[in-house]
């Protein structure tokens, strides 16, 4: 293997493979540094939706991103699976959010109500829905659905799937994944940058910093920043069962091979050894409240995950002024923004610059001037 | 394919296997019942729709899976046989709400 490289993405996590993919699709030689089995990893923990509806209460921008992301979904799964024969299955069905009460229902269409009277939100036409109509698309629900919210740009992904897509990708592209290759030091010098890791220096023209949550402690090596926050989620998961929920939930879904998964927990723990059982009850009621006839499904896997999640809350973008060539992308919703990432963030990378007219409003810089209004982090 | 013992004094013990009754004996598990009953109790797994028959006996392999009583994706091995009792062999996934 060669140690001389066009850009070095540290981190093999959905983001840094997905920049990565992106950047071997246009012929850039390129090599991916990981951390090893070790690391707290989200790629692999993750709930798979491919999300839009709410996105950007707080921050417009992101609105367009991510619809933006979604719009070009399609054409990474094609690509994916002309490149790999892996199909990710994604679906782009439309997806719920749905309340279990009038009162959460109100809620629900307030938040809406504020990100469409943002102004320069993209319109991603969500629609609020009653317990009659709801019941007309998703016939099994219980008697406590008051009623939810549609959209129909959401749908959902096999996310490890696609992890594994992408990898055999970077491996057609000729790019080399080097795990055990956690990057402690980063030097600058002449335009170049040297990777320290146990394994020996890696050198390259340029850097993207994907290291997850870890990306706070390398960007102020290269004259960045990335204040993080993360937080735990926790997932459920039931046997297989035939087909009965045609579209997916922000806190539900069925999987391809027929499994059922329930998510979308919060909390401010950092620690994904264990599962917390009264937040697992709590999503497990709501589910079967929402679908009674999951109550008869056994539960057969239960995990924890921590989110990468920028201070707050919004994907971070940014390249470094001192040591040009220097990048860093962050953010939750990493399946989500796959697209965008690999087709998008990718060639800015290769061209040497990011373009601000797409992505100057993710900056880390906005972290270092006064809040215009007190943001409420959202995990879908 | 399997043959009882002649010394097998158990008391017998009627179930019913897709509509039809057959004799299994008290304290047999549905597994071996099923087994036992020379019948085609096979049953086909969830994703690919292969061909099953129960393997390990008990309990880690989920390959004797069947709908016992109107209750799918029950372990035949672990659950032993009472008069009247309905079992269906399984074609893919269990349906929801059963
Ligand atoms: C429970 C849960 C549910 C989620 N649900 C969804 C969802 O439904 N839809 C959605 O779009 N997103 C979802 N996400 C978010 C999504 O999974 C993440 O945004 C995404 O996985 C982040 O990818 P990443 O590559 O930045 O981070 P990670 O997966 O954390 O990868 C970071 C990588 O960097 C490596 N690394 C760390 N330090 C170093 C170092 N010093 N040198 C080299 N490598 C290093 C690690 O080994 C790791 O592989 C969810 C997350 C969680 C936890
Ligand atoms: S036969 Fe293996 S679990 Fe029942």
């Amino acid at each position: 293997m060669r140690n001389e490289y066009d850009v070095a993405v540290v981190g093999g996590g959905l983001l840094g493979s997905a920049i990565a993919w992106g950047l071997g699709r246009i012929g850039q030689r390129v090599c991916v540094l990981d951390e090893g089995d070790i690391a707290k990893r989200a790629s692999r923990a993750n709930f798979a939706l491919v999300w839009v509806q709410s996105k950007g209460l707080g921050m417009p921008a992101y609105t367009g991103w991510t619809v933006k992301a979604s719009n070009s979904w399609a054409k990474l799964a094609e690509e994916l699976k002309q490149q790999t024969g892996l199909d990710v299955c994604f679906q782009r069905n439309g997806g719920f959010h749905l309340a279990l009460s009038e009162s959460e229902l109100e809620q629900r269409a307030e938040t809406i109500k504020r990100l469409h009277n943002q102004s320069g939100g993209t319109d991603y036409q969500l629609e609020i829905l009653d317990h009659g109509q709801v019941a007309k698309m998703l016939p099994h629900i219980g008697p406590e659905v008051a009623g939810g919210s549609f959209c129909p740009l959401d749908g959902h992904v096999n996310s490890l799937r696609l992890f594994r897509a992408l990898h055999t990708g970077l491996a057609r592209f000729g790019i080399d994944y080097r795990p055990e290759h956690a990057v402690t030091k980063i030097g600058y010098e002449n335009g170049a940058f040297r990777l320290a890791t146990p394994k020996g220096e890696i050198m390259a023209g340029k850097i993207v910093l994907a290291a997850g949550n870890t990306n706070q402690v390398l960007a102020p090596m290269v004259g960045l920043d990335a204040p993080m926050g993360p937080t735990r989620g926790q997932i459920i998961v039931t046997e297989r069962t035939v087909p009965f929920l045609p579209h997916p939930l922000t806190t539900l879904r069925q999987t391809d091979e027929g499994t059922v998964m329930i998510g979308d927990s919060k909390e401010e723990m950092l620690d994904d050894s264990a599962t917390n059982m009264p937040i697992s009850s709590v999503m497990a009621d709501r589910a079967q409240r929402m679908f009674p006839m999951l109550g008869r499904l056994n539960v057969v896997r239960m995990w924890s995950g921590i989110r990468v999640m920028p201070k707050d809350g919004f994907p971070i973008y940014d390249q470094s002024e001192t040591c040009p060539g220097a990048f860093v992308a962050c953010c939750h919703s990493g399946v989500t923004l796959a697209a965008a990432h690999a087709y998008e963030i990718a060639p800015m990378i290769a061209a040497g610059t990011l373009d601000r007219k797409k992505v100057g409003a993710f900056t880390a810089k906005r972290f270092h001037q006064p809040a215009q209004e007190k943001l409420n982090v959202q995990t879908h | 394919m399997f043959r009882r013992i002649e010394e097998d004094r158990r008391k017998p013990v009627e179930i019913i296997v897709e509509g039809q009754s057959i004799t299994a004996r008290e304290g047999d598990s549905v597994a071996a019942a099923l087994l036992a009953s020379g019948l085609e109790v096979r049953r086909a797994t969830a994703v690919s729709g292969e061909p099953r028959l129960p393997y390990c006996m008990m309990g880690v392999c989920f390959d004797c899976l069947v709908t016992i009583d109107g209750m799918g994706n029950r372990q035949g091995c672990l659950v032993p046989v009472r008069d009247g009792m309905r079992i269906e062999i399984q074609k893919g996934k269990r349906e929801i709400g059963r």
